[in-house]
C-alpha cells in the first residue's frame, strides 16, 4: 500500500476527466500547477523541518537542549519564529538604495525554488525534465549570489558590503571546481538530464566518483556558504553579514533562502551521487527524502565541528586544491569511460577510492594554504 | 587600467560579538587587510579605584570582584594580600591553602572561558565554547558552595576567608579533579590537531620575546612568547613554594601557542590543587582581625599570577580606615598595548582571533 503512495503520475492524470484527448493543451498547465504546488510545499515544509533539525541536532551535539518549549520536542518552533518574523516592523536604512534593498531578498530566494523544477522526486516525477538539467542547475544557482550582493550593496553598511564581496569572490572561485566535478558524473551517465542520471546509477556514483563527490561537497558547501566556509555571515567577525540591515519578512526571505540552498545542495548530492530516488523496499520518494536528510545531517555535523577558514585560505583551497584535483578527476574519469564504454565494472570502486585517497593526501602535502601577513 | 581605490574605516565594536565586552577597534582597511588600528576603550569605566578611596579596607573587596568578573577569586586574593602586607596581618595556614585552591580553580575556569571564546572567534559554532562551559559550571558550583555566589564571590577576607568550606566541598572537588583530565583529553581530540585551527592560528599574531618583555606583558601571553615568567615561581606568595608544578611556555608566540599554554596550565593547576588537597591542615580560616583596620601610614604592593597575567594592587595608607590610594595593575590593559603591532597587516578575521587570544576582560581594562 505504502509503495503506491506518493508522487504517482498516473494518479494526478486520473484526476482529469477521461474524455480529454491525450494532447489536450491544458495538460501542460495542469502538470505545471501540480508540480509548482508540490515544489513549494516540499521546499517550505522541508526547510521548516531543517531549521528544527539543525537547532535540535546542533543542541544535542553541543551538550545543551535546544528549543523545546513550542509544541512537542519544540517541533513548532519554526512556526512560532515565522509568525514572529511576519509581525516584525520592516526597517529600511535611510541611506539604503530602496529599490535594490526591496528586491534583494526576492532575487536571493526565487532562484533556489526554481532549481527544484529539474530535480526528480521519483522516476519522471519532476516539473520539467530538461535535457540540459545540470547546466540549468549550475546557471540558476549562481543567481542567488546576485541577490546577496544586492543586499550588501543596498544596505550601505560596511559589514554588509564586506560580506557581499566575500560571497562574490567565493562563488566565482568555487563555481569552477564544482562544475568540473559535475562533468565527471555527466561523463559516466552520458546525459545532462537529472532523471537520466539517476536512471544510470546502477551503482551510486559516490562509489565510482568518490573524488568528484568530495570536491562537489566541499565546493558546494562553500557556494551555499555553510560552515566552514560561512564567511559572509561570520557572526564572530561580521556580526550578521549581508543581512544586518534587513528585518521582518525580508530577513525571513534570506533565512529561508539559506536553508533552501542547503536543501538544494542536499538534493543535488542525493540525486547525482547517492542514486536519487533509487533504493530497495521503500517507496522512491521516501528514499529521496531519507538521502536528503542524511546529507543535510552531515552538513550540520560539519558546522558544529570545525572552525571557519580565512578568506585567503578559502581562495587558496579553491584554486590550488579543488581546481587541479577536479581537472585530474575529469581526465581519469574520461579515460575510464573510454576503456569501458558500456558501464563501469564493480572492480573500479576500490581503484577509484584508492586514487582519491592518494591524490587528496598527496595534494594536501604539496599545497600551502593562504599567504598570511601582508606587509603594510 | 587601475581602478581608483581607497582605504576605509571600519568600526569594530563597542557592541560586537567578538570584542569580549565593550571594546572598540577603529580599523582602517585596505580590502580585507588591516592597515591601521586604533584601540578605543573606556566604555566600561566605573571609577573603581576612586570608589575604593571612599570605602573601608574590607569594603573594597566587593569592588575588586567587579574588575575581572571572570576571575573574581583572583582579584579578591590580590587585594587582600596587598592589605595584609600593608597592615602586617598574618593568615592561618588552612586559609592559605584554601586560597591556593580557590585561585587555581578560578584559573581553570578563566582559561576554559578564554580558550572557548578564542575558538569561537575562530568561527567554530559554539561547540568547544559550550563544552568548556559545561566544566566551568562545575567550578562555579564549587564556588557557590563556599561563597553562595556564582559570579562575584566576595569570599576572601583580610586575614583569611569569610568562612570555612562546607563538608561536601572536598568530595566534590576531588570528583572534579579526577574527572577533569578526561575532559581536557576531549578538548585536545577536538582541537589540538584540527587542521583548520592550525591553519588559522599557527604563525598568526606573533609577539616576539623582546617585544613581549619590553611592553611588560604578563601571564599566558608572555609565556607563549617563550619567557619563563610566572609570579608563583619567581616571587612565591601564599604557600606556592611548597607545590611542584611546571611553567609551560610556547616557542613562537602566536595565537596557537597562547591557546596551548592555557590548556597546559589547566593541567598544572590541577596538579597544584591535588597537592594542596593532600597537604591542607585543619584549623581556623581567619585570623583575629578587627572589622575596621588602621594600617600604619605607608604603601604596599602585592601581586599575584592571575589568569590574565600579573595582577597587582598598590595601596597607600594614611592611617585611616580607608585606603588613601588604591591602584590596580591590570594585566588585561597591559596586554592590550601590543594589540596594534600584532594586528597590522593581518586580515579582519585574524584581528578578531588575535584579540581573542590575548584574552582580556573589559571590566579590568576600564576599571
Amino acid at each position: 500500500m505504502i509503495a503506491n503512495f506518493g508522487l504517482d503520475l498516473e494518479r494526478y492524470w486520473s484526476a482529469l476527466p477521461p474524455e480529454l484527448p491525450p494532447d489536450w493543451p491544458g495538460g501542460f498547465w495542469w502538470h505545471w500547477l501540480v508540480f509548482t504546488i508540490i515544489i513549494i510545499a516540499f521546499v517550505l515544509g522541508l526547510v521548516m523541518g531543517f531549521i528544527w533539525l539543525e537547532r535540535r541536532g546542533m543542541a544535542r551535539m553541543q551538550a545543551r537542549l535546544g528549543p523545546n518549549r513550542v509544541g512537542p520536542l519544540g517541533l513548532l518552533q519554526p512556526v512560532a519564529d515565522a509568525i514572529k518574523v511576519l509581525l516584525k516592523e520592516d526597517i529600511v536604512p535611510d541611506k539604503a538604495d530602496k529599490i535594490v534593498h526591496w528586491l534583494a531578498p526576492v532575487v536571493a530566494f526565487a532562484p533556489v525554488l526554481m532549481i527544484f523544477a529539474v530535480i526528480p522526486f521519483q522516476n519522471g516525477a519532476l516539473l520539467a525534465d530538461l535535457n540540459i538539467g545540470i547546466l540549468y542547475v549550475v546557471a540558476i544557482s549562481s543567481v542567488s549570489t546576485l541577490g546577496i550582493f544586492m543586499a550588501g550593496w543596498a544596505s550601505s553598511n560596511k559589514y554588509s558590503l564586506l560580506a557581499a564581496m566575500r560571497d562574490v569572490a567565493a562563488v566565482v572561485s568555487y563555481e569552477i571546481p564544482v562544475v568540473l566535478a559535475l562533468v565527471g558524473v555527466v561523463l559516466l551517465a552520458g546525459s545532462l538530464s537529472l532523471n537520466e542520471i539517476v536512471k544510470a546509477q546502477q551503482i551510486p556514483f559516490i562509489l565510482l566518483q568518490p573524488l568528484g563527490f568530495l570536491l562537489f561537497f566541499i565546493g558546494g558547501s562553500a557556494e551555499i556558504n555553510r560552515s566552514p566556509f560561512d564567511l559572509l555571515e561570520a557572526d564572530s567577525e561580521l556580526v550578521a553579514g549581508f543581512h544586518t540591515e534587513f528585518s521582518g519578512m525580508k530577513f525571513a526571505m534570506f533565512y529561508l533562502a539559506e536553508y533552501a540552498e542547503a536543501l538544494f545542495l542536499s538534493a543535488i548530492i542525493a540525486t547525482l551521487f547517492l542514486a536519487g530516488w533509487r533504493g530497495p523496499l521503500l517507496p522512491p520518494w521516501l528514499w529521496f527524502l531519507i538521502k536528503i536528510i542524511g546529507v543535510f545531517f552531515v552538513i550540520i555535523w560539519i558546522r558544529t565541528t570545525v572552525p571557519r577558514v580565512r578568506i585567503d585560505q578559502l581562495m587558496a583551497l579553491a584554486w590550488k586544491f579543488l581546481f587541479p584535483l577536479a581537472l585530474i578527476n575529469l581526465i581519469i574519469t574520461a579515460i575510464q569511460v573510454l576503456a569501458w564504454p558500456e558501464a563501469l565494472p564493480w572492480a573500479m570502486i576500490p581503484v577509484n577510492i584508492a586514487i582519491m585517497a592518494t591524490l587528496v593526501l598527496l595534494w594536501s602535502k604539496l599545497f600551502k594554504l593562504g599567504w598570511g601577513r601582508v606587509e603594510v | 587600467m587601475m581602478l581608483k581605490t581607497e582605504p576605509f574605516v571600519l568600526n569594530i565594536g563597542p557592541v560586537h560579538p567578538s570584542t569580549h565586552g565593550v571594546f572598540r577597534m577603529r580599523a582602517t582597511l585596505d580590502g580585507e587587510v588591516i592597515i591601521g588600528l586604533e584601540p578605543v576603550f573606556g566604555y566600561l569605566h566605573r571609577g573603581i579605584e576612586k570608589l575604593a578611596e571612599e570605602r573601608t579596607y574590607g569594603g573594597v573587596i566587593p569592588l575588586t570582584d567587579r574588575l575581572d568578573y571572570l576571575a573574581s577569586m583572583s582579584n579578591n586574593l590580590a587585594y587582600v594580600l596587598a592589605v595584609e602586607k600593608l597592615a602586617g596581618i598574618s593568615v592561618p595556614e588552612r586559609a592559605q591553602y584554601l586560597r591556593v585552591i580557590m585561585a587555581e580553580l578560578q584559573r581553570i575556569a578563566a582559561f576554559l572561558i578564554a580558550v572557548g571564546a578564542f575558538i569561537n572567534d575562530c568561527g567554530a559554532f559554539f561547540t568547544p565554547f559550550l563544552y568548556m562551559f559545561r566544566e566551568r559550571e562545575k567550578i562555579v558550583d564549587l564556588f557557590e558552595m563556599v561563597s553562595g555566589q556564582r559570579l562575584l564571590y566576595n569570599y576572601m577576607r583580610i586575614g583569611g576567608l569569610s568562612q570555612d568550606v562546607p563538608d561536601e566541598f572536598f568530595p566534590a572537588l576531588d570528583r572534579f579533579v579526577r574527572q577533569m583530565p578526561a575532559f581536557i583529553g576531549e578538548y585536545e581530540r577536538l582541537l589540538k590537531e584540527n587542521e583548520i585551527l592550525l591553519a588559522r592560528a599557527k604563525g598568526v599574531g606573533i609577539l616576539s620575546q623582546e617585544k613581549a618583555v619590553n611592553c611588560s606583558m604578563s601571564g599566558p601571553v608572555l609565556r607563549a612568547s617563550g619567557v619563563k615568567w610566572d609570579i608563583r615561581k619567581v616571587d612565591p606568595y601564599l604557600v606556592y613554594d611548597r607545590f611542584e608544578f611546571d611553567v609551560p611556555t610556547g616557542s613562537v608566540g602566536d595565537c596557537y601557542d597562547r591557546y596551548r599554554v592555557r590548556i597546559e596550565e589547566i593541567r598544572q593547576s590541577l596538579r597544584i590543587i591535588k597537592q594542596a588537597m593532600e597537604q591542607i591542615p585543619s584549623g581556623a580560616v581567619k585570623s583575629d582581625v578587627p572589622h575596621l583596620i588602621h594600617p600604619p601610614a605607608g604603601e604596599a604592593y602585592a601581586h599575584i599570577e592571575a589568569p590574565k597575567g600579573e595582577l597587582g594592587f598598590y595601596l597607600v595608607s594614611d592611617n585611616s580606615i580607608a585606603p588613601y590610594r588604591c591602584h590596580v595593575r591590570a594585566p588585561s590593559l597591559m596586554n592590550l598595548t601590543t594589540l596594534r603591532e600584532m594586528i597590522i597587516g593581518w586580515k579582519i578575521q585574524d584581528a578578531i582571533i588575535i584579540f581573542g587570544s590575548i584574552d582580556i576582560t573589559m571590566g579590568e581594562v576600564d576599571r
